[in-house]
């Protein structure tokens, strides 16, 4: 059985988390795969499993609530449009967000960056601008900068990061300038688990008159987010990486940015009126939501953080730490494994090398004994660059993991081992 | 069959630990590239083609044991045959990582590259396995054969 959690944090006393009770919630935790085993699910960075709370949100808008949103005047399409709408207040209180106004959807943080980069870069951005990024940033906070800065004639410029995996301050502080009109940085990096100062970087850019958006997908299913204290002006996540469904995510923006930013998809939803002799915009957010959106999903992703914020999050985040700190120490307990990733107060990743094993071969010697793990190089091959490497294996966390995840992470890694000798 | 000695069967790991004609060709008639960028597997293939034959066939290249052993099996499975017969053999080996049925006459031609039976279980990993024979295609069809590297990544 897993250690309870540490009652205490930071001298205070938390409300109890229970991790098994939490996993009876999810009924995908219970099923065996091969040859019986049960499954070990430890590739929470690439997607979450969902709690029946929001497989029953989705089950119940399709039995009895289900029709398109924002214009029929009959019952289903004004349950379906109250249901999407409370589910956008929900985003809001989630992020801390001042207005449900400033959330729209889309569907995952790719989608959110490509909005922000086309709908702000190209009214805004300029030859010799520059958008200031991180070595760590996923593809999906790197390509749409690149294509609109091929666009605009601006620059895209990165800032390294240190050999443990933690941002270079004096590098980042060394390529901010007022030529910097945009910083994009990751809240939590997917291939390392480090955590990035965004407060204290968000006071940087704005002292140089720069925007920030936080590509927050991999931070909200383990920090407490609050948008307004991060003090940042666009914040984007994925809905699957937070307990929700597929093909939903949101973008918060301050509202007066928002509203200065033309569309950059049109259709319908998005339109104020339209004539051949030219169209007006809609208000935000359905500027930005041209077409039907995702209504279930959409609703279901408000299930997931209404769940999510039903918990005790202190208990969860000690949790978490703890099953980080059992991981760190028994991957550190396998000959030959290199953790690739340690900067301080990390969250959820593990990343690792094992030496003369390709990741490829661990990962599938791993899924041999039921452990899920990703291999490859994680969407984010700046970074794999930047430790020489081709790829690693990542186990990465969620809440309702436990000790005998890990224990059996280790296990099976002995096994690759005795395959593959030192 | 979902045991980790029937996919790493021990011919497999020895020529991913120890792959035999790791080297660059001097002289080669033909050469070519593969990369999987998502794997990160990279693989460069040499061949001397003399009279239709396949004198020679090295390859360099880096990537995870099952890549690594296909290419060096592939090497030794090749040298001395037509390229008829390499083309033949191919068809051959990629039935067999992809689970397609085949008679025994078939299964013997295979020989020791049978040992990749188990691929067939991972769809994930039958490009690993056919790198290396992409790539063999592409040098053999000649010095004139540059551009962009050979991939598995697309389809199989």
């Amino acid at each position: 059985m897993s250690r309870a959690p540490a009652p205490v944090v930071g001298g205070r006393p938390v409300a109890p988390f229970d991790p098994h009770r939490v996993r009876a919630e999810f009924p995908i935790l219970s099923r065996r795969v091969r040859r019986g085993r049960p499954l070990v699910y430890l590739d929470n960075a690439a997607t979450t499993q969902k709690p029946l709370a929001v497989i029953e949100a989705l089950d119940r808008h399709w039995r009895t609530s289900n029709a398109n949103v924002h214009r029929g005047v009959h019952l289903l399409s004004q349950e379906s449009t109250t249901a999407m709408e409370a589910a956008r207040g929900h985003v809001a209180r989630f992020l801390g967000a001042a207005d449900p106004r400033e959330v729209v959807f889309v569907r995952g943080t790719t989608e959110a960056v490509n909005l922000v980069a086309h709908a702000w870069g190209r009214a805004n951005l300029r030859p010799g601008d520059e958008i200031l990024l991180t070595t760590m940033e996923h593809h999906s906070n790197i390509v749409p900068w690149q294509l609109v800065a091929a666009q605009t004639g601006a620059v895209v410029r990165a800032a390294p990061i240190l050999d443990d995996g933690s941002l270079d301050r004096e590098g980042f502080r060394r390529l901010l300038s007022p030529r910097t009109r945009l910083v994009g940085v990751a809240h939590v990096s997917n291939a390392l688990g480090t955590v990035n100062p965004v407060r204290e970087l968000a006071q940087e850019a704005h002292a140089v008159g720069a925007l920030v958006l936080v590509d927050g997908a991999q931070a909200v299913s383990h920090l407490r987010v609050d948008v307004r204290a991060l003090g940042v002006d666009f914040y984007a996540f994925s809905g699957h990486k937070v307990f929700g469904p597929t093909g939903i995510g949101a973008l918060w923006g301050r509202k007066a940015l928002l509203d200065a930013m033309p569309p950059w998809q049109g259709g319908g939803d998005m339109i104020r009126t339209v004539s051949f002799s030219g169209s007006t915009w809609a208000d935000v957010p359905a500027r930005f939501e041209a077409g039907t959106p995702a209504i279930a999903e959409a609703i279901g992703l408000g299930a997931a953080v209404e769940w999510l914020g039903g918990l005790p999050a202190d208990a969860v985040a000690a949790h978490e730490a703890d099953l980080l700190e059992h991981g760190t120490r028994l991957l550190e307990g396998v000959p030959g494994l290199r953790l690739v990733g340690t900067a301080p107060g990390k969250v959820s990743v593990l990343s690792f090398v094992l030496e003369g094993v390709h990741p490829h071969d661990v990962g599938t010697l791993l899924d041999l004994e039921g452990v899920a793990v990703r291999t490859g190089h994680h969407c984010a091959q700046p970074v794999m660059d930047r430790f020489g490497l081709p790829a690693t294996a990542r186990a990465s966390l969620a809440l309702y993991n436990v000790r005998e995840d890990l224990d059996a992470l280790v296990a099976a890694l002995h096994k690759v081992r005795e395959t593959f000798p030192l | 069959m979902t045991h980790a000695a029937d996919l790493y069967q021990e011919l497999i790991l020895d020529h991913g630990r120890r792959p035999r004609n790791h080297r660059a060709l001097d002289g080669a008639s033909g050469k070519a590239d593969g990369h999987n960028p998502l794997c990160g597997d990279r693989v460069t293939v040499f061949v001397r083609v003399e009279g239709g034959v396949v004198a020679d066939v090295t390859f360099v290249g880096t990537g995870c044991a099952i890549s690594q052993a296909s290419s060096s099996l592939m090497t030794e499975a090749v040298r001395g045959r037509s390229v008829a017969e390499v083309e033949a053999l191919f068809g051959r080996f990629h039935d067999l990582v992809t689970g397609t049925p085949a008679d025994d006459a078939a299964q013997d031609a295979l020989g020791k590259l049978a040992a990749f039976a188990g691929v067939a279980e991972f769809p994930m990993r039958v490009k690993c396995a056919t790198l290396a024979w992409h790539t063999l295609r592409a040098a053999l069809a000649g010095p004139a054969a540059v551009g962009a590297p050979v991939t598995t990544e697309d389809a199989s």
